[in-house]
Parts: C-alpha cells; sequence; structure tokens
C-alpha cells in the first residue's frame, strides 16, 4: 500500500478531526458546579472526641481493629488512645501500650511505677486520623494512590499504592502506617463503609461513654456539629496547617 | 489474619520513652543509599562537565573516566528506591499517574532526562571510536571479533562520517549536553535534598537549605569517588605494567598523574568548604530561634547520635580529611586515605539525615533507635539491611566494568584523544 505525505496528513488531520468533534458535546464544569452534581456535596466529615468522658478502657481500638481488618496483635492500629499522668514535678508521663487497646490497668508508664499521690492530674485522649483539610499524606503520594473525597475523609487506594512510605512520614500526627498483610499505607478513615451508609464508625458504636462522636459540619442541625460550632473545642498541632478535623474538648497543654 | 504478618519496622526499631503506636523508623537503609548514590552520580557528572565545559584542561583524563563513571553509577541511584517500595512491582506507576504535587512523583522524569543526557554526551564523546572500532574489527575472524563489530555498529547508530567538520559537530554537541547536564544533575540531587525539606512533619528535615546542602555534599562525595576510583585504577595498571614491562621503561610510567589529582582536590575542597558552611549555619539557626522541636534535637544532636555526628561524620569525616589534603607535601597514600573519609563522611551525613530524622518521635517525647539488620533472615531483612546496602554499593563498580569494555574511559595521554 502506497500513501503520499500529502495523503497521509489529509487523513491523519480528517481523523483527528472526526475524533475530537463528538468529544466537543461534553461539556467541562468548574469545580464549583462539578461538586454541586455530586450527591454528597452538603457532608463534610467530621469528628468529635470529649477527652473528659474517655475512662481509656479500649473498646474502641478493638472495634477498629476488628472491624477494619487491622491483625489483632501487630503494633499497629488506626485509633489510639493515650494516657497522660502529670505528676507533682510537673513531668509528663505518657504511654499507649499496644493503642491502649487492652486498657490501663498497671500504674506502671515505661518501665516507671507512678505513686499515685503524686499525680496532680491525669487523663486520656483518643487518637484517629484527623481527615485534614489540607491532608499533607494526599499531597505527598507520588501516584494519587490516596485522596480526599469530596466530604473531606482521605482515603487510601489499595491497588494502587507503591508503599514508599513517604505519606506516612509526611503525616504529623503518625497515624499512618503500613499495613502488614497488604503492604501499602493504611490509616483511619472514619469507616467510610459504615458512615456512608448512615452508620456509626465503629469506635463511636464501642465507646460506652459517649466519649467518640461523628458529625456532619454542613448539616446546622446536627447535635454534635452544634456543640463543636458553639462550645470551646480545639485541634491538634495547628501550628502544621493541616486544618485538622478531628475536634477536642478538654485538650491539655500536655497532649503531643 | 495471619498470625505471620510482619510490621514494616518493627525488625530494627527500638522505642523508648513515648512514641506514637504507628511510628517505626520506615525509611532505613535503602534510603541513606538513594541521596547517597544520587549525590555519587551528580558529582560525577560535574567533575566531568568541569573539564567538557569549563575547559578545565588539567582534568581532561579523570572528566573522560567520570562520564561514563557516573553512566555506570546511574543504576545504583535508582535501585535503593526499588528495593525500598513495599510494592516493587508497582514501580512504575509514578510515570504511569505521576501525582505532581509530590515531590518523588517527578523522579522518573528527572531521572530520565538524566540518563538521556549522560548517554547522549558519551556518545558524542566516543563516536569516533566506534567508527573506528567497527572499520578495525571488519573482516577480522572469530566469535568474539563478530561479536564486538556489530555492538560497535549498533553503538554507531549508522553515523559513520568522521570528518573533521563532523567530529567539530560531535564536540560542541557534547559541549551543550554537559553545559545542560550540570543543572539537570543538581535538579537531580537537590530534588533529593527537597523530598527531605519538604516534610514539615520531620523538625530535623524541615529546612529549605536542605537541597543546596545536599548539592554541595553531593559534588563532594562524587569528586571523591572519581578521583578514589581514578588513583586506584591507575595506580593497578602502573603496577601490572612495572611487572610485565622492563626496568627501563618502568620509569616513564607515572600512574595517577598528580596535577590531575591537585586540580580535582581544588575543587573537592572548595565544594566540602560549602557544605560544611551551610550544614553550620542549618544548625545555629535551629538552635538560635529554639522552636518547640529544639528540645528534642538538642537532645538527639548532642546526646543520642552525638558519636555518628560529631564525632565520626563532622571530625572523621570532614576536619580530618579536610586537614589531610590541605598540610602541604601530600602524597598519593594520603590523598587516598582522605578520600576514603571524605566518602565516609557524606555518608554519615545522609545516614544523620534519614535515620537521624527518625530518631525521635512526632511526639516530641520519645526516641526510636535503629538496628541495622546485618543476617539476613527474611526478604525484608535482606533488601534493607547490610548485604542490601553492600550490593548497591557494588553495582555501580561492575556496571562500570562492563561499559569499559566498549567504552575505554581509561586511556590517557596520547591515546586519549576521544
Amino acid at each position: 500500500m502506497s500513501c503520499s505525505r500529502r495523503d497521509f496528513l489529509k487523513q491523519a488531520c480528517g481523523g483527528t478531526l472526526a475524533s475530537v468533534l463528538p468529544v466537543s458535546a461534553f461539556t467541562f464544569l468548574s469545580n464549583e458546579e462539578a461538586r454541586a452534581a455530586v450527591e454528597n456535596a452538603n457532608v463534610r466529615w467530621a469528628f468529635l472526641v470529649d477527652t473528659t468522658k474517655c475512662v481509656g478502657c479500649g473498646l474502641c481500638v478493638k472495634a477498629c481493629k476488628n472491624e477494619n481488618e487491622i491483625p489483632y496483635d501487630a503494633p499497629v492500629t488506626r485509633t489510639w488512645v493515650e494516657r497522660y499522668v502529670i505528676t507533682k514535678d510537673g513531668q509528663a508521663h505518657i504511654d499507649s501500650p499496644m493503642g491502649g487497646r487492652d486498657g490501663f490497668t498497671e500504674n506502671v508508664i515505661n518501665g516507671e511505677e507512678i505513686d499515685p499521690e503524686n499525680i496532680d492530674k491525669a487523663f486520656f485522649v483518643p487518637k484517629l486520623c484527623n481527615q485534614c483539610d489540607n491532608p499533607p499524606c494526599v499531597q505527598v503520594c507520588p501516584v494519587g494512590a490516596t485522596y480526599q473525597t469530596d466530604d473531606g475523609v482521605v482515603l487510601v487506594d489499595r491497588s494502587w499504592c507503591i508503599g514508599c512510605g513517604y505519606c506516612i512520614m509526611a503525616c504529623p500526627y503518625g497515624v499512618r502506617f503500613f499495613h502488614p498483610v497488604h503492604k501499602v499505607a493504611d490509616k483511619c478513615n472514619f469507616c467510610y463503609h459504615r458512615i456512608t451508609k448512615g452508620m456509626n464508625p465503629a469506635c463511636v458504636d464501642s465507646c460506652a461513654f459517649d466519649a467518640r462522636r461523628i458529625a456532619n459540619l454542613r448539616d446546622p442541625d446536627d447535635p454534635v456539629t452544634k456543640i463543636i460550632t458553639t462550645e470551646r473545642v480545639a485541634v491538634l498541632k495547628d501550628e502544621y496547617g493541616t486544618k485538622p478535623h478531628v475536634f477536642y474538648i478538654g485538650l491539655d497543654e500536655n497532649v503531643r | 489474619m495471619t498470625s505471620e504478618a510482619v510490621v514494616h519496622g518493627v525488625e530494627w526499631t527500638v522505642k523508648e520513652l513515648f512514641v506514637y503506636p504507628n511510628e517505626f523508623i520506615y525509611w532505613s537503609i535503602q534510603i541513606v543509599m538513594y541521596p547517597y548514590m544520587t549525590g555519587l552520580v551528580a558529582g560525577a557528572f560535574v567533575l566531568s562537565s568541569l573539564y567538557h565545559v569549563f575547559g578545565q584542561k588539567g582534568l581532561k583524563e579523570i572528566a573522560q573516566f567520570s562520564l561514563v563513571f557516573s553512566l555506570a553509577l546511574l543504576p545504583a541511584a535508582g535501585l535503593p528506591l526499588l528495593l525500598h517500595l513495599q510494592q516493587p512491582t508497582r514501580a512504575m506507576e509514578p510515570l504511569l499517574t505521576p501525582h505532581f504535587t509530590s515531590a518523588i512523583s517527578a523522579f522518573g522524569i528527572v531521572f530520565t532526562t538524566y540518563g538521556l543526557i549522560v548517554v547522549s554526551e558519551i556518545w558524542f564523546v566516543y563516536r569516533r571510536f566506534f567508527v573506528e572500532q567497527v572499520h578495525a574489527l571488519k573482516g577480522k575472524e572469530g566469535f568474539g571479533n563478530m561479536l564486538r563489530l556489530n555492538v560497535y555498529r549498533a553503538l554507531t547508530m549508522g553515523a559513520f562520517d568522521i570528518s573533521d567538520e563532523a567530529l567539530k559537530v560531535d564536540h560542541k554537541a557534547a559541549k551543550i549536553l554537559a553545559g545542560v547536564g550540570i543543572p539537570v544533575a543538581c535538579f537531580l540531587h537537590g530534588y533529593a535534598g527537597f523530598i527531605f525539606g519538604s516534610v514539615k512533619a520531620n523538625a530535623l528535615w524541615m529546612s529549605p537549605l536542605m537541597p543546596v546542602i545536599f548539592i554541595m555534599s553531593a559534588v563532594v562525595s562524587g569528586i571523591a569517588l572519581c578521583m578514589l576510583t581514578y588513583i586506584v585504577i591507575m595506580e593497578w595498571k602502573a603496577f601490572r605494567l612495572r611487572r610485565t614491562v622492563s626496568v627501563t621503561a618502568a620509569t616513564e610510567i607515572k600512574g595517577a598523574e598528580s596535577d590531575i589529582i591537585n586540580t580535582a582536590t581544588r575543587y573537592l575542597l572548595g565544594f566540602l568548604v560549602a557544605a560544611i558552611s551551610l550544614e553550620i549555619l542549618d544548625l545555629i539557626f535551629r538552635g538560635y530561634t529554639a522552636m518547640k522541636s529544639w528540645d528534642i534535637l538538642r537532645s538527639v544532636m548532642y546526646g543520642k547520635d552525638f558519636v555518628n555526628i560529631f564525632v565520626l561524620q563532622y571530625t572523621l569525616g570532614n576536619l580530618v580529611p579536610f586537614v589531610l589534603l590541605l598540610l602541604p607535601g601530600r602524597t598519593m597514600k594520603r590523598t587516598v586515605v582522605a578520600l576514603i573519609l571524605v566518602l565516609f563522611g557524606v555518608f554519615m551525613m545522609r545516614w544523620n539525615v534519614v535515620i537521624g530524622g527518625q530518631a525521635f518521635s512526632l511526639s516530641f517525647s520519645g526516641y526510636m533507635h535503629y538496628h541495622l539488620p546485618i543476617i539476613p533472615h527474611s526478604l525484608e531483612t535482606f533488601k534493607e539491611g547490610l548485604f542490601g546496602a553492600l550490593s548497591v554499593a557494588a553495582t555501580p563498580f561492575v556496571l562500570f566494568w562492563i561499559i569499559n569494555k566498549f567504552v575505554p574511559s581509561l586511556e590517557r595521554g596520547e591515546e586519549a584523544k576521544y
């Protein structure tokens, strides 16, 4: 088959036009239009932790591990509870053995026995992914395997993560880890598979003390949103500019 | 779930005081090797460009060698990343779906661009040699000659014109590529520094000086490795010649020329001073501003990692070789010792950045200690252990041995016309 240069160019141009014209029938949406077209446009998930109610029983950690299939005895976890004991000399003793999964039943912290008489204050702080509005983990993922959904939750695509660990390094809260079985980055996602079906995250359902609650910030009638917007709440490490969306009641200056 | 599930990092991390449950030393020895090898690549190329672009005639012989050696080093710069990935079979994804807000996403692009520049420059520099080989080997009998003929024929890529005009064009092209290559080489490595410097969560890494410090120390280590390898190979050649050729001829054999080494040493010292100054500036600045993280950084730098940072890196790796190279009456042996120490110092700098940056918890309330796996008992402890690192370090020498079979980068004097 012979084909002169002129014919080749003619056919190539014709073919390109023929394939491009139908594409132009599609319209490009602006970001706002696209967002409005998405069903979840009026959802922004957030979380409220009331540290004054937490007793450090560890049921939330157990529930999370079971619900999200994180190997039970692996020393990594999507959520954990920290114990803070401030002694009279002003020192903060902090621990979270196995993420607080089995509760805190000993007076020993990091190998040091604490005398109950010597304690100024003590409390528990549950931790989980902050589902930041400006997530550094999403910024640094080289392949886009971790991404933010329209309703504010940061997810990981297990089929696309290359396991470089950059997101783990980038998270100031230390919520990310490598899943021991799947060998990809893993983290809390507010139990996205549950909240998108109208259920509560596993840790929220398992907390008998109402220390953990989930909120939709776009719903002004949501009782938890009301607390976040009308009462005094704080976030962790706001100096990193990540705009975290887990809000705390009763945070202390010693909390890391 | 399976009981054999191993959490990445547990093998070599020991925690002290309060560390978040998910924190481990995730970036281990291979991530120390990555900037180290990349630095060697960039440094080797900059050394060769000093001759090709800036016409430093004294560096001619070592420049040819550095250029080819930087090609041999190149695969060894990507290898540590591959060995470190939890999903190595997905290594091509950053090229398929690059997410450009991530510093790592550009690695494949920068790496490939740089590789193309090095390969093209080598081609232009050695094209005349390839053509001459084809002519010399034509008609010769034997399988070996046939093979070599075909390899060289392929290497010429059909460009057999070696008239003076054609060679002039070659020369110009090599010069342009060497010139373009300098910023690309610096970018390749400066950007490795950016990968660390832009991690805002890490108090030790986050610094805009990081890329510049990385470039300076890269050039230092690259020049040092090229000088060292060059000296060793040349002395070995001279030694072998001395044994085979008669004693009278032996007096004419020079080994590694001292004027080449002198010129290269001057550049080495210059870049070394720049690298140390920047590192000290960074340290002073952190101490002076004393941000929230300074308490834990200070306890790591002046306490836990004191030997690694101040004894091994600054004293043994920087100060001692600096003095050794500056003192008058420098001999080849002393130069070799100094070069080995310089290479060690830059390695310790990479170690102290990568491992040191994970020596403290994000909570600023605890520490993590790294224990390099030595005897491997699983794929992971091999890949991210001593032997994995040694494999990476040995790769460029093996590759150079192969490449040098076809590209004579070690010819000197009269023979070195390419």
